[in-house]
């Protein structure tokens, strides 16, 4: 019981220290759950890192359901991902109910119109940094571009495009192994 | 169908489809606007600069936020669960099989196909932020002078920010929280969203 509560506060410590995810959780996640607490090692710790980023959701939200699986069971995997989801559910929703009640201002109006162009940077930054990691050739750079094209010009549901691109991968990555 | 049902059931698509970390939900985001009309492409805008300056994952702060803006905090709490949910099932099977799984062909070779999948679909996601951001769809309607169409100060700070985001050594490693505090000062000191 006590170890499930530690999972709980290690984990919502983790999840209200890190700022943005993934990358950004890994420093906090050596420290509180290789150093600290000898949950893993380290190289469990990257193991369950690299599932975490190659299995589909959250990052930051897969690793801690490995961790606390490793640690205390099925119950534990759930309670170390309730853990650090949990400073989000708080923040935000204070966050948003005040937004919402303020957004009738102008000082509001007009901070947001700056931030939205921050946004537009951001998200093109993320994708130029996604975008050396998973366009490698020609096959890659022809799914990237048939995917992002086809979420522009049809209304089909992402779900789809992400299926039929794990189907070609399965397809065309055998195929360049095989000529090599 | 309930509302509470129907956010549990579009996060948890979004949790079992979205594969790299926190803006591969994004595209799915756009995805339940355009279906339901919760909230619109600047709402989410909105969402997302929120979700990138507080701390907490972003995928599950999108989450919470897009729940609550939806249906009050047990909206926020069902959508997260919802989001999560597929993480756990899936990561729970796969611990008991850890090393077939990560030496299996079949799933390098999936992710082959997905990693730039979910880059083109957050691509997409991105230009129709950028589309709201440059183009001025309203303005060019009423006057129909071209001029109008572009929204030139936005563009100017755009191209200002990328450059120290990603090209000026010197402030191109700062936290994203950094720029999206100066943009709202920007913002506030000229106007940018045209209120007074």
């Amino acid at each position: 019981m006590n170890k499930l509560l530690d999972l709980f506060l290690t984990f919502a410590r983790i999840g209200g220290l890190t700022f943005g995810g993934g990358y950004a959780m890994l420093p906090i996640l050596q420290k509180e759950v290789v150093e600290k607490r000898g949950w893993a090692t380290e190289e469990e710790l990257m193991d369950y890192y690299a599932i975490g980023q190659c299995t589909p959701g959250i990052i930051a939200v897969n690793t801690a359901t490995f961790v606390g699986q490793r640690t205390g069971g099925v119950i534990g995997g759930i309670v170390a991902t309730l853990g650090v989801v949990f400073p989000s559910l708080i923040i935000i929703s204070v966050i948003a109910a005040f937004i919402q009640n303020f957004a009738d201002l102008a000082i509001v109006q007009n901070a947001f119109a700056g931030i939205r162009v921050c946004v537009c940077v951001l998200i093109f930054n993320a994708v130029l940094k996604l975008w050396k990691k998973s366009v490698v050739d020609k096959i890659t750079l022809v799914i990237f571009l048939a995917v992002m094209l086809g979420s522009i010009l049809t209304d089909l549901s992402p779900i789809l495009f992400v299926l039929m691109a794990g189907v070609a991968g399965i397809f065309l990555s055998k195929k360049e192994a095989q000529t090599k | 169908m309930s509302i509470y049902l129907q956010l549990f059931y579009e996060f948890f698509k979004a949790g079992l489809f979205a594969v790299g970390g926190g803006m591969a939900t994004l595209p799915f985001l756009y995805n339940i606007s355009d279906k339901t009309g919760w909230f619109s492409y600047g709402q989410l805008a909105d969402m997302v600069a929120i979700s990138e300056s507080t701390p907490g994952p972003i995928g599950v702060n999108m989450a919470t936020y897009v729940g609550f803006t939806t249906a009050g905090i047990p909206g926020s709490i069902i959508a997260t669960v919802g989001l999560i949910t597929p993480s756990i099932i899936i990561i729970l099977i796969i611990a008991g099989f850890l090393k077939a799984f990560q030496d299996s062909k079949y799933v390098k070779s999936a992710f082959y196909g997905l990693r730039p999948a979910s880059t083109g679909l957050i691509a997409a996601a991105g230009l129709s932020v950028v589309a709201l951001v440059v183009l001025q769809k309203d303005l060019y309607a009423e006057s129909h002078n071209l001029i109008d169409l572009i929204n030139l100060p936005n563009i100017v700070l755009m191209v200002i920010l990328y450059f120290f985001t990603a090209r000026f050594k010197k402030t191109k490693g700062l936290h994203p929280v950094v720029f999206i505090a100066a943009s709202a000062v920007i913002g506030i000191v000229f106007r940018f969203g045209g209120a007074v």
